[in-house]
């Protein structure tokens, strides 16, 4: 055991050491390769013009590199996979697209993964948003914000095991120890094996992430709800307007922005979401998401890189109109400062 | 305003947010609590009764053999086998007592219940017993058997942390997360800082579009990479003749994965840095390279915090670039990878589950808790701006 923290101690020192190394001399080397002496002024305003050429380069080198190993080469490089046989070799055409619009499967996860976006983003916005206005009304609100935000630091793994403890089934008399089957008992209901209801497994899998994501809309909405200036909810108040009016017709509207932040990062979540239906169901009982189709397709059976390429970009489709937002609200940022 | 003030201030609609936020917290814990309370319990409790009874003590069905017949003593006409059912067990009680499987408690505790064939039992809530019988036992007779009902107090261990830390490749998994999280979540700071400087502060051909596309790969699904990804990598590890899933392999990945949102961040913060310093250290004869260390780095450092707790929250909880990137064998697999693993081959233990998880959870529930003011200004510099 010692001996492997040792050894990992070792890796991860030289790693980090390996990257500040090529900061350094990458720097040093530019220097003296094009040195800016006192005697030649010439020759030395030139090095030094043409090492202002260079520099950004080094500096953003490493980040242009992996930006375009990891993410801009694997876009262009499923986009051609997706047209090939399983083993990438073959030109196949449209093959995998039209396996896909027949699939059973493929229809299930589609539907599963559009009501996974309808319910999830507006239930963690509503639930932040509630919790926001709440708890910035009480002396301990920031306890409170706390323990709601503390789901945001548990992986989706841990969380899948917290919630299968809670929905936890035990068959005939026993005694049941899941605490959701444990309460339906005291109410006089029947214990169910919840995570395979058909349909209604689904939202048992939601609520987890919902579970997870409401502290980080609370946050921000909290944050936006502080930003509005006090004088025209006084204005509100004056001319008379109750609580649930200053919230809908005040409030809301001037956040309206964050909201929509709020609402697009969950959104790219879900689309992404994997490790809750891996750990839960592996996709069984009719739970099957684009995300864990994609990966089962990988692996299944060997690997079908053609078929699960047609997936991975049915996903980022579905991202791309976000993109598009995100690329044209940055410039318009951009230009304003 | 004046705690009196304040005092006077409280209705119905302030009681209502008060309670209302108190079932919101309640809610919001129970979860958590359960794994946490269940991880300390001992294994056979787990399955007999809900963890949040744990604290009131529990009641079990145990099934215990009465002393043999060459114990008995002859006490004026009868004969008497004596002795404790709970032997050893200190702090538990007997609350009721029986002799058939279908009725284990049907007779109370201190009560004597007449079992026919002249013999009576006697057993007492501290588990002694009188066992009579009017006749002598015979010597072949097999020690009888009964069942109890036996309450215990409220008890914790830590032995399931000590069965999951040794016998289920958590601590070796634990070791692993380690060695994965943290080159991940300072090499990515010191190349995205080096990329934020220079897309705020120098002037170069392309700055705009690089910026452009930086934000748009911010929402790139990671499923995209993967498949391209892994045969680059199987490729190299052919040509390098090493295995194609190591350490530094994935370094790099969670490196490019979380560059995206870094840049971003670290770029909208250290672009708002007063320009008057700069351009001071730049007349002064410093090089970009200086003056990045020299100034903005340590300017930097809050930014920077928040992105690292961002960045060691993501690597250590991610399940899905550690499965395809580094595998699930016993050298290498990460704590969330040995979690699924032993939900899917212990699903019903739920003492090493409990354990299990609690192990993965805490490292991220304390990095929280110390540096939560850090992930929040995070959070917000990266979503509210310009809204």
């Amino acid at each position: 055991m010692l001996l492997q923290i040792v050894s990992a101690l070792g890796v991860v020192f030289a790693a980090v050491i390996a990257c500040s190394a090529y900061f350094y001399f990458s720097n040093k080397i530019l220097d003296m390769a094009l040195p800016v002496k006192d005697g030649d002024i010439r020759a030395a305003s030139r090095n030094l013009n043409r090492r202002a050429l260079v520099r950004p380069w080094l500096f953003i080198g490493p980040a242009l590199f992996l930006l375009v190993v990891y993410l801009v080469y694997p876009v262009v490089a499923t986009f051609i996979l997706s047209f090939y046989d399983r083993a990438g070799l073959q030109f196949v055409g449209l093959a995998n697209y039209k396996w896909a619009l027949g699939d059973r499967e493929f229809r299930q996860s589609i539907f599963n993964n559009i009501l996974w976006l309808a319910v999830v983003p507006a239930a963690c916005t509503f639930f932040g948003l509630v919790i926001a206005v709440m708890t910035d009304r009480i002396w301990w609100g920031n306890i409170a914000k706390s323990i709601v935000f503390m789901p945001m630091a548990i992986s989706f793994v841990g969380a899948s095991v917290i919630w299968k403890f809670i929905y936890e089934y035990r068959g005939g008399n026993d005694v049941q120890i899941g605490l959701l089957n444990a309460i339906v008992q005291t109410f006089g209901g029947t214990p169910e094996v919840w995570i395979s209801i058909p349909f209604w497994n689904n939202f048992f899998l939601m609520i987890i992430l919902i579970w997870i994501q409401t502290g980080f809309a609370m946050v921000i909405l909290s944050a936006a709800l502080r930003g509005i200036p006090e004088e025209t909810i006084e204005a509100a108040v004056i001319d008379g307007a109750n609580g649930w009016q200053i919230f809908w017709r005040i409030m809301v509207p001037q956040i309206w922005g964050s909201i929509a932040v709020v609402w697009t990062t969950i959104t790219i979540l879900v689309l992404k979401v994997f490790d809750i239906v891996l750990t839960m169901t592996n996709g069984q009982w009719q739970t099957m998401v684009l995300a864990n189709l994609m990966f089962d397709w990988m692996f299944r059976g060997g690997g079908d890189s053609g078929r699960s390429a047609v997936i991975a970009i049915i996903i980022m489709l579905a991202v791309t109109p976000i993109m598009v937002w995100n690329v044209r609200r940055a410039n318009r940022e951009l230009k304003g400062h | 305003m004046t705690a009196i003030g304040s005092y006077f201030k409280i209705g119905p609609a302030r009681l209502f947010v008060h309670a209302a936020v108190l079932l919101i917290v309640i809610i919001w814990l129970i979860p958590t609590l359960g794994i946490f309370v269940s991880a300390l319990r001992d294994k056979d409790q787990i399955v007999v009764s809900g963890w949040w009874t744990a604290f009131v003590g529990s009641t079990q069905t145990a099934a215990v053999r009465l002393g043999t017949p060459d114990q008995q003593k002859q006490e004026g006409a009868s004969y008497v086998i004596s002795g404790n059912v709970l032997e050893g067990q200190a702090g538990r009680a007997v609350k009721a007592f029986g002799n058939r499987i279908q009725q284990p408690a049907a007779f109370k505790a201190g009560e004597t219940a007449d079992l026919g064939d002249g013999e009576t039992l006697q057993i007492n809530s501290d588990g002694s017993y009188r066992y009579v019988k009017n006749t002598a036992f015979s010597p072949d007779q097999r020690p009888k058997r009964i069942y109890a009902s036996v309450s215990a107090p409220p008890e914790f261990t830590l032995q399931n942390y000590n069965t999951v830390l040794r016998g289920e490749g958590i601590g070796q998994s634990f070791i692993n997360s380690l060695t994965v999280t943290i080159p991940a979540t300072i090499i990515p700071i010191l190349i995205a800082a080096f990329a934020a400087y220079a897309l705020s502060w120098m002037e170069f051909p392309g700055r705009g579009l690089l910026i452009a596309l930086v934000v748009g790969l911010i929402v790139v699904p990671l499923q995209m990479s993967l498949i391209p990804l892994l045969r680059l990598y199987n490729e190299i590890g052919n040509m390098l003749g090493q295995p194609s899933k190591t350490y530094p392999g994935i370094w790099l990945a969670h490196t490019a994965f979380g560059m995206p949102l870094a840049i971003y961040l670290l770029r909208a913060y250290i672009a708002g840095l007063p320009k008057e310093i700069i351009e001071s250290a730049r007349v002064d004869g410093a090089s970009d390279f200086e003056i990045f260390v020299r100034i903005v780095l340590p300017l930097s450092f809050p930014a920077l915090a928040s992105f690292a707790i961002f960045q060691f929250l993501w690597v250590w909880n991610d399940l899905l670039v550690a499965m395809v990137f580094l595998g699930t064998d016993k050298d290498h697999i990460v704590l969330t990878g040995s979690l699924n693993a032993l939900l899917g081959s212990r699903g019903g233990n739920w003492e090493i589950l409990t354990a299990s998880a609690f192990v993965t959870i805490i490292v991220p529930l304390l990095v929280f808790f110390g540096l939560q003011r850090y992930l929040v200004r995070g959070l917000l510099a990266g979503s509210v701006k310009g809204g």
